[in-house]
């Protein structure tokens, strides 16, 4: 294997930071995924590119500012849910194009900026990731981290039955906010390398393709970052050497992993009906001893 | 207790109690200002048709609808100051226990525990707790499945043992028995059997009475958010006789397929 790709300072940035947003962007989007909002992620990135816009206007840090921005603006669609219960999806949308609009105007009032720039930031772009943005992507994919795997029985309870996690004590609206502000922060981690309109992809297929083989959610989460930093990387190295932009390369490599995975699990799912419908046959005898094994198998040879 | 378990002491502290509730949903209101008591030990069923607040009742209890005023108290201690939340099991009105993505039985029952589990770690005694909540309902030899690969009243028994694995002392269950096929009513009838001889109370809401009605000690019916009747269960009249009763019949008939209970109500 050829890693001459390796000596250029630069591409070393771009890996880094594929390898942090395949880890975070499906760590994250497995909870969105869970309490079906799997459009949040879109939402958010909607919202980031006032913070991009903001950032070109002030001269401060685009992925600062877009964190900021992005980090408010999920806190409002969270205090939406709660309160607007007629409108809320009228509310969510001016939400989202309130964002991208505000983030082309200020970006046009930005001196001596075009919209040029404003495009590494919506697709993604490698050659542009600076030293000041991989001490950033490391620091908030630190804490996606600590709080996806860390609080991963809250986070799991919460997403997967609001009302029932209530009355095991947990502070529901608190982790209610926690994810929509770790989705917030996965957004602009992801922004550099796939960009702000395809980041919710890397949130959601990776997911929805693990889900393909796993019965478990642990299995699902593993799965579903084991591809998310495959294609993540190999959409940068495809990148590197074919010269197409990072963000649709890797998107585009996400959804042919899902299809892929979806081909291989109809035969799969039919092996494993079929067990269950022997165990059933076998009631008789011992379905515990039967049921298990027989089912087991085949995940034992897809997982990761 | 195989004669049903109907003992309980009169006049033993409330475990629930709602004093002049009244709540909204939008605008509307629901309760109109209801008084609902459950005795340590006791079982009372909270009935009426659909729309006369009876889910509505037990989610001010758990605090999921804010009640706009009256009194609710668990254990003594007003709602809003109570934080043992792990003395409550709570079943919700759900026909799956599955959510956006794959998860193991063992997965959603562990949930049940966190109530115990300082910061959500969950030990060796925890995971007892849960395969034992588990066998409880009879589904041990299924805790590594997918709650997706189950039949709806197997869905019903997750969920169950999720609300049992803290071991509480009071079981609050909204519609434990829609859609639920035969054999998995009886084990949950008898899972609640073993629960209320071991001194623990219910609060159930149900439909009709059906095959708990022996273990029920008194009846709340509910209508348009009043309390129609508090005593013993109508069982003279029969459930047929409730006001607004509307005849949906979620249960299979004892001689129906077994796979007609994938189709919830």
């Amino acid at each position: 294997m050829n890693l001459e790709i390796l000596d250029y300072a630069f591409m070393q940035r771009a890996l880094l930071a594929a390898v942090l947003v395949g880890i975070t962007a499906p760590a994250v989007g497995i909870y969105l995924v869970q309490r079906r909002q799997a459009l949040l992620g879109d939402g958010i990135g909607h919202v980031a590119m006032t913070g991009v816009g903001l950032g070109f206007l002030l001269s401060w840090s685009p992925v600062w500012m877009a964190t900021a921005v992005s980090v408010v603006g999920a806190i409002l669609m969270e205090l939406i849910r709660w309160y607007g219960k007629t409108r809320g999806d009228i509310a969510l949308a001016m939400l989202f194009y309130g964002g991208m609009a505000g983030g082309v105007m200020f970006i046009n009032l930005a001196p001596g900026r075009s919209n040029a720039n404003l495009t590494s930031y919506l697709f993604g772009s490698l050659s542009t990731v600076s030293e000041e943005d991989v001490t950033a992507i490391c620091l908030l994919a630190a804490f996606v981290v600590l709080v996806t795997v860390g609080l991963r029985r809250q986070l799991f309870a919460v997403s997967q039955d609001e009302e029932f996690a209530r009355v095991t004590g947990l502070p529901v609206r608190a982790l209610n906010l926690l994810t929509a502000v770790t989705a917030a922060v996965t957004v602009t981690v992801a922004m550099r390398v796939v960009g702000l309109l395809l980041v919710s992809a890397l949130m959601v297929v990776p997911v929805a393709a693990a889900q393909q083989l796993s019965r478990s959610f642990a299995a699902t989460f593993a799965i579903a970052v084991a591809i998310g930093v495959s294609v993540t990387i190999g959409g940068t190295v495809t990148s590197y050497y074919q010269d197409v932009p990072p963000g649709a390369t890797i998107v585009l490599l996400t959804i042919g992993v899902f299809i892929l995975l979806t081909a291989l699990a109809t035969p799969l799912a039919r092996r494993r009906a079929r067990a269950a419908a022997q165990a059933a046959a076998q009631e008789a005898g011992d379905p515990a001893e039967c049921a298990i094994p027989a089912t087991r198998t085949p995940t034992g040879k897809v997982g990761v | 207790m195989k004669d049903g378990g109907t003992r309980y002491e009169p006049g033993a502290s409330p475990v629930i109690s709602l004093r002049g509730v009244t709540a909204e949903l939008g605008s509307r209101p629901v309760l109109r200002g209801i008084d609902l008591t459950v005795n340590r030990g006791e079982v009372v069923a909270l009935l009426g048709a659909n729309g006369s607040g009876k889910s509505t009742a037990v989610r001010t209890v758990i605090g999921q609808v804010p009640v706009t005023s009256g009194e609710i108290e668990l254990f003594g201690t007003p709602r809003r100051r109570f934080r043992d939340w792990s003395r409550v099991g709570y079943v919700p009105q759900r026909t799956t226990a599955a959510g956006g993505v794959p998860a193991t039985v063992t997965e959603v029952v562990s949930s049940g525990r966190l109530s115990r589990a300082r910061f959500g770690v969950l030990r060796r005694a925890d995971r007892e707790a849960v395969q034992r909540a588990i066998a409880l309902v009879g589904l041990a030899d299924r805790a590594k499945d997918s709650v997706n690969a189950l039949s709806g009243g197997q869905h019903q028994r997750v969920l169950i043992a999720r609300a049992l694995a803290a071991g509480p002392e009071l079981l609050i269950m909204d519609e434990p028995m829609a859609g639920v096929d035969l054999a998995s009513q009886e084990v949950l009838a008898e899972t609640l059997r073993e629960q209320v001889a071991q001194g623990a109370s219910v609060l159930l809401v149900l439909h009709e009475l059906g095959p708990l009605e022996p273990l029920i000690n008194r009846a709340v019916v509910l209508r348009d958010g009043c309390v129609m009747h508090d005593g013993p269960p109508p069982q003279a009249l029969g459930q047929h006789a409730l006001p607004g009763h509307d005849h949906v019949h979620p249960h299979a008939a004892h001689d129906a397929e077994p796979i007609r209970t994938g189709l919830l109500s």
